[in-house]
């Protein structure tokens, strides 16, 4: 299991990249954290989810 | 009529404490962003006392700006920047206003905000606010930094709260009413927002880091 936005959830068997497309996020828009840290951009093709993983993806809107 | 800085380090002593007072003016804050979120929070800032902003933007002063941006109809077509220089040392003559008059990228953040310790997050655009924040937290991971998403339309005012996504990231905001020609942006609701965001500086300068 991972934490996922404050949600606990099955650990995703796919790669950082293929989870937030199949969610529906917009790259260009979001930040994410892993246990902390920042996961770059570059990185979300490489990295994967591990059992106990607690993820944070911030998504932004328009307006300031 | 004119005051010194004594006067004025006095009066906000004798507000907060002497030690809350040092604190404040001590302080080094980043506002990047001074539309409808930015003018507000730089304002919010001064008159609480913070000694050092750092005010950062690109842009003119706009006829679209004045329903909710701090500026008056004297200051179209001024930088921004100038514009709220100019506001600042009306409110505050003794506090520190670096003004960069710049649009922020991934190559020149490091740079321009590399000796503040708290950022604040004040764009408009979804890409450039998520850009901003990934280069913070990628180039100075424990800097403090506010940012804002979801502001707009006459939605309730109690949505408007402060999150602490991580142990650096501050999010103010509902998180989901962006802005469109349906949902505009409200002077009342912006300046919620940009009050979280001014008010989550103060607690941080002054050791809560709790929302």
């Amino acid at each position: 299991m991972v934490i996922i936005n404050g949600r606990e959830t099955t650990t995703p068997q796919n790669s950082m990249s293929e989870y937030l497309s199949e969610q529906g996020y917009f790259f260009s828009r979001i930040a994410v954290e892993k246990n902390g840290e920042i996961v770059k951009k570059s990185q979300y093709d490489t990295v994967y989810f591990q059992d106990g993983d607690i993820v944070e993806i911030v998504s932004f809107v328009g307006g300031g | 009529m004119t005051v010194s800085k004594e006067q004025m380090l006095d009066s906000l002593s004798l507000r907060c404490g002497k030690e809350t007072a040092h604190k404040l003016v001590s302080a080094r804050i980043a506002v990047c962003g001074l539309g409808g979120l930015g003018s507000n929070i730089a304002t919010a800032l001064c008159r609480a006392g913070v000694g050092n902003l750092h005010i950062i933007d690109f842009d003119k002063v706009d006829i679209s700006n004045i329903n909710r941006q701090q500026y008056s109809i004297s200051q179209i077509g001024m930088y921004k920047t100038d514009a709220m220089a100019m506001n600042l040392y009306e409110i505050s003559p003794f506090c520190h206003v670096r003004a960069d008059t710049v649009r922020l990228d991934e190559i020149n953040i490091p740079k321009f905000l590399s000796d503040d310790d708290i950022i604040i997050e004040a764009l408009d655009d979804a890409s450039a606010k998520a850009l901003l924040v990934n280069t913070i937290l990628e180039k100075f991971p424990f800097k403090k930094l506010i940012a804002a998403s979801g502001m707009a339309g006459l939605g309730s005012a109690n949505d408007i709260i402060t999150r602490r996504v991580t142990s650096s990231l501050y999010i103010c905001g509902d998180a989901k009413n962006e802005v469109s020609p349906s949902s505009p942006l409200y002077a009342s609701r912006v300046m919620l927002c940009a009050a979280h965001q001014a008010h989550m500086a103060l607690r941080i300068i002054c050791g809560e880091t709790q929302p």
